[in-house]
């Protein structure tokens, strides 16, 4: 370990950080973002569930590496390629949470809201979207933890993050650049997870602190 | 040419299918990585699951580590195993237990943690002692869960085995990192379709597998839902 690289290379360091935040964490949200409609369109019509629900565990088994790989004639050695691979497979994991979350929410909070005169999008967005969370936040945990994890291979389709510093290591067989990496990928993934569950609480102050 | 183009020339082309090197070979080298991890993966993550879920104690632990486990990028681990224990089993094997684990433990957990707490009760009440609880109840109601799992995990090892062959060893990756080192994008798109079509096999593999060990009364109950 050498702890002087660490000082003398702190702005690119931090540059490639960026880079690795905004390769993680942008196919988590764009997930999300791409999830929620489907998944309450899904929870409403439940013909439209099974359907969805066979392409996305399809899709699901399809390997985001095999996507990076894949991908290259359409989208070339860009940031966009990486981006588009963890989309899908964070649309995988967020897409079930959010059926499953909507489908939780008892019939009788259902029956209570429409009888205090809620309507039909008034009580999803007041009611069943709230009670949902924390099942929504789950999925969307575990998708924003692994793309950040993952873009640690963005460096081998040329995709510059803190990935650089794992093949540069490796190539120079120095370790500072491993750990350096191997540390700030952790410490990113754990801090974007805190960040929901912080999310969470704030979203949903009924419940148990725990 | 799409992707698919490039794939599927290369996939058909014979002389890829035989001699050493070829793509039954590497596919075997793949799932020989992958099954290897999974099967240790499941033997130190099914017992601590059912532990901890028949206990309830140190389930809040069991979520937080299958979580922070999953932060743990494969590749780094690898290549710092790499640089260290140079070119043991363990550089590969490691970090693809490390993968396999969150997966089985978390549903395992779960699957277990689930069971009607009248049914446990039934359980006890007829005489079972905790062992007879725990191997003829609480795991073949847990199954399926357990089994969802192990697919999740044999999904990422299959998938991440490939980065393997970035350290000088076999298995599909070998097509994917020496088509990226000589400019040839063919092998790189044939072995992401070999990467695909394993993905969706350990897929129907599973599928099969939970069709035949999961009890008969569970499947009609669901059924009966």
């Amino acid at each position: 370990m050498n702890w002087s690289w660490i000082p003398a290379h702190g702005s690119e360091i931090w540059a490639y950080a960026k880079d690795s935040a905004l390769l993680g964490i942008t196919p988590a949200l764009l997930g999300l973002v791409i999830s929620l409609p489907l998944g309450i369109v899904a929870a409403r019509w439940r013909w439209f569930n099974a359907p969805v629900l066979g392409v996305v565990s399809v899709l699901y088994a399809i390997p985001s590496i095999a996507l990076f790989f894949a991908l290259i004639p359409a989208l070339g050695l860009t940031d966009t390629n990486v981006i588009v691979a963890l989309t899908l497979f964070s649309l995988c994991v967020i897409f079930p949470n959010v059926v499953a979350g909507l489908h939780a929410v008892p019939d009788s909070v259902r029956q209570s809201a429409t009888a205090m005169g809620y309507g039909a999008l008034r009580r999803l967005a007041m009611v069943e979207l709230p009670l949902a969370v924390p099942v929504i936040i789950g999925g969307l945990r575990v998708a924003v933890v692994s793309s950040i994890s993952l873009t640690s291979v963005s460096q081998l389709i040329g995709v510059y993050s803190l990935s650089y510093y794992l093949i540069d290591g490796y190539q120079r067989q120095f370790p500072t650049e491993i750990y350096v990496a191997l540390v700030l990928i952790i410490v990113l993934a754990v801090a974007c997870d805190l960040v929901l569950v912080g999310v969470r609480r704030v979203l949903t102050p009924w419940m148990a602190r725990s | 040419m799409s992707f698919f183009n490039y794939a599927w020339d290369w996939v058909t082309q014979s002389a890829n299918w035989h001699g050493a090197g070829s793509i039954p070979q590497q596919v075997l080298a793949q799932l020989g990585y992958a099954g290897a991890a999974l099967l240790i993966a499941a033997l130190i993550a099914i017992p601590a699951g059912v532990a901890i879920g028949h206990t309830g104690r140190g389930a809040v632990v069991v979520i937080n580590i299958g979580n922070a486990m999953r932060a743990i990028p494969t590749l780094a681990l690898l290549i710092l195993l790499a640089l260290y224990i140079t070119f043991s089993f363990l550089t590969w094997l490691v970090p693809l237990v490390v993968l396999a684990i969150p997966p089985i433990l978390v549903n395992t957990y779960e699957g277990v943690a689930g069971v009607d707490p009248g049914v446990r009760d039934a359980a006890k009440g007829t005489g079972m002692t905790a062992w007879q609880q725990v191997t003829r109840v609480e795991v073949p109601i847990a199954l399926p869960l357990i089994l969802v799992g192990l697919r999740t995990g044999a999904i990422f090892v299959v998938a991440t085995a490939t980065l393997v062959a970035y350290l000088g060893l076999g298995g599909v990756g070998r097509f994917i990192f020496d088509g990226l080192d000589s400019y040839n994008y063919s092998p790189v798109a044939g072995g992401a379709l070999v990467l695909m079509v394993l993905a969706v096999l350990v897929l129907v593999f599973f599928a099969v597998l939970a069709r035949l060990v999961v009890p008969a009364g569970l499947r009609k109950q669901r059924r009966s839902e």
